[in-house]
């Protein structure tokens, strides 16, 4: 693993990331909320050892926690229910 | 319907119910959507006589498919047929994904100049149809089209299939040495045969409605997640010919159709999108999906091709676009074993590289729906944290999941491809569909260099000096006898042969050389790429993808 110390914002799976996503899925399959929960905590374990820069995982950190405190449109996500704009646009 | 005046297709009393001997015919075509009749069209330029039948005397009831991409574009220009299509249809290039009234990102499916055709035309099937009927009408020496003529029965034996045929008229039998059943998704020959179609449902249903009217969008994909004036997981805007446009919207699981359907429901929807626009509806329709595709698609003497071998959903346009390289793939194989060229067997590699195509069109158009429809508390969150940072970091754009639009499916490490050289490089291995570039003739006038392969076997040499050029009675020696498309990076040094230059480089930009040779199909996937002219390997090659090998 190149010990990168600015985390990537560019697209890292080189064309197979809906072969990620499927996979993620699929690891989740039949899981209830809280075993997945427990999952999501092992992977990002395992992930962090992988990657074993602290600066980059800190970054990350914070990049991460930035996006789902500032209250930004969009950040509901993770609510775990999606919720619908109520205007109408036209 | 009020922008489209169906005609209906004259039936003509086949001499069969007359008493006429029915003479058994080498290929009968059941089905006269787009697969149906690019499949004649490609068989009669192949010197096959066809005979097509379809149950019903109009083109397509409703727009239905609307996107045909580029590749199927190159078939139909192959088959005489594009322009018309260029010509009517919305050419686009641009898709952009919004989620809820902020746009994400976008993105050109042409992202390179110098091909012939853009990367995709909305035309509705209607007129897809019409031209491809006009097309078969040109060929009508090769082509007989037989409206209302329902195939009621079937039994396929070893050596051929016997159709049995209703009409207004009456019934009748006919004899085919080989059926196509380009019948559609519930195909009826399918199931006559008793053969499976296994799948997966999908839950959610979608509303699809073509609206008349003048507006401005320009000629781009809009993808809506959550979108703002639709409560619902998604929408989707395009624009087809005739002021048409197409919204889909999805409803969710537990939508009822026949409540969706009912213009009170469907027009408020409409008007949350367009505003204070006029408009007329079109069509409508409320619709669930299935993913499907049979084991085999090559059943005796009966070969299924299109919606009747596999079904997609439809973001991504891999339906209609799938079908015509269905044609595409099987018409030239076909064609060798009708005129006794090749061994049946040749057919077995339409199963294999088709197989791989519905296989990739329906885990694309699969993993779509899945991104598009979160089945769990944790499949929402992931589709929804990936969303929130779709606008700032470009690797979460790559993970949004609006539709994996169809592309060309490599052929690569197939049975009729030999292995590749290695030294060679770029694109154009073994398998891949031959990139286009523009090309002069001596004369100096342009065109392109896809106008000069398929059909047959071409061999395309990159040739910038007759040192590079093939040994003439090696060429000849060549079975079966291939074409030879030769191009200069600096235009014609060899008297004798005819020679095509490369104004812009682009030849030599994506096939490389100089020197280099491809064995290019009749369907323009390249078979085999060499170094040179090794006439050796050059006729293995050729026996190989001809369906001729020992």
């Amino acid at each position: 693993m190149n010990a990168s110390e600015k985390i990537r914002h560019q697209d890292g799976f080189a064309g197979k990331g809906d072969d990620f996503y499927e996979a993620l899925l699929a690891a989740h399959e039949g899981l209830d909320e809280k075993q997945s929960a427990a999952l999501n905590a092992r992977l990002v374990l395992l992930l962090a050892n992988h990657i074993g820069s602290v600066p980059v995982l800190r970054e990350a950190l914070a990049l991460a926690r930035a996006g789902v405190r500032s209250g930004e449109k969009g950040s509901d996500a993770g609510s775990g229910t999606a919720s619908k704009n109520q205007n109408k646009q036209t | 319907m009020a922008s489209y005046e169906y005609r209906h297709f004259p039936y003509i009393e086949p001499p069969e119910l007359g008493g006429a001997a029915s003479k058994r015919r080498p290929v009968i075509v059941v089905g006269a959507g787009p697969v149906g009749l690019t499949a004649a069209i490609d068989l009669a330029l192949h010197d096959v006589p066809v005979l097509v039948l379809d149950e019903s005397d109009l083109v397509s009831v409703g727009s239905r498919a609307i996107c045909w991409a580029k590749r199927t574009l190159e078939i139909w220009d192959r088959l005489g047929v594009a322009e018309r299509m260029l010509a009517k249809g919305v050419t686009w290039n641009l898709g952009r994904v919004y989620h809820r009234d902020q746009e994400l990102y976008n993105f050109n499916l042409a992202p390179e100049g110098g091909h012939k055709m853009p990367a995709f035309i909305n035309l509705q099937q209607y007129y897809v149809e019409e031209f491809l009927v006009a097309r078969a009408s040109e060929l009508a020496n090769r082509i007989e089209l037989r409206w209302k003529n329902k195939v009621t029965g079937i039994s396929s034996r070893a050596d051929g299939v016997e159709l049995e045929v209703e009409t207004p008229g009456g019934c009748y039998r006919l004899e085919a040495d080989w059926v196509i059943a380009a019948d559609g998704g519930r195909s009826p020959l399918r199931g006559m045969l008793g053969l499976p179609f296994p799948g997966e449902t999908f839950e959610e249903r979608f509303l699809i409605a073509d609206v008349h009217m003048q507006a401005d969008f320009p000629n781009e994909r809009w993808f809506w997640f959550e979108p703002t004036f639709h409560q619902g997981e998604s929408a989707l805007l395009h624009r087809q010919p005739d002021d048409i446009f197409r919204l889909d919207f999805q409803l969710g699981p537990s939508a009822d159709p026949e409540l969706e359907r009912r213009p009170e429901r469907v027009l408020p929807r409409i008007r949350a999108v367009v505003g204070e626009t006029p408009f007329e509806l079109e069509w409508s329709s409320v619709y669930a999906f299935r993913c499907a595709r049979m084991e085999r698609f090559v059943h005796g003497r009966v070969i299924f091709a299109g919606d009747s071998a596999h079904l997609v959903s439809p973001f991504g346009a891999r339906g209609g676009n799938g079908g015509i390289q269905d044609a595409d793939n099987l018409c030239w194989k076909l064609a060798s074993v009708v005129k006794g060229e090749a061994r049946a067997s040749l057919l077995d590699s339409y199963d294999e590289e088709r197989g791989r195509g519905a296989d990739e069109n329906i885990l694309n158009s699969t993993r779509t729906t899945n991104f598009m429809t979160p089945k769990s508390a944790t499949e929402r969150l992931f589709r929804d944290n990936i969303l929130a940072l779709a606008r700032e970091f470009p690797f979460a754009r790559s993970l949004v999941n609006a539709g994996r639009l169809s592309k060309p499916c490599s052929l690569e490490a197939l049975s009729l491809q030999s292995a590749d050289d290695p030294e060679l490089g770029g694109a154009m291995v073994p398998g891949a569909p031959a990139a286009d570039a523009p090309v002069a003739d001596e004369s100096g006038r342009t065109g392109w260099l896809l106008e000069h392969l398929g059909g047959d076997f071409t061999l395309l040499v990159l040739a910038d000096t007759p040192a590079e050029m093939p040994d003439r009675s090696a060429l000849a020696r060549l079975e079966p006898s291939p074409r030879l498309c030769a191009v200069s990076r600096n235009g014609p040094h060899d008297c004798k042969s005819p020679m095509l230059s490369d104004p812009e480089g682009l030849v030599r930009a994506r096939y490389g050389g100089p020197g280099a040779v491809y064995l290019v199909r009749p369907d323009q996937h390249v078979a085999a790429r060499f170094r040179g002219f090794d006439a050796a390997a050059i006729q293995r090659a050729l026996l190989r993808a001809s369906g001729n090998a020992a």
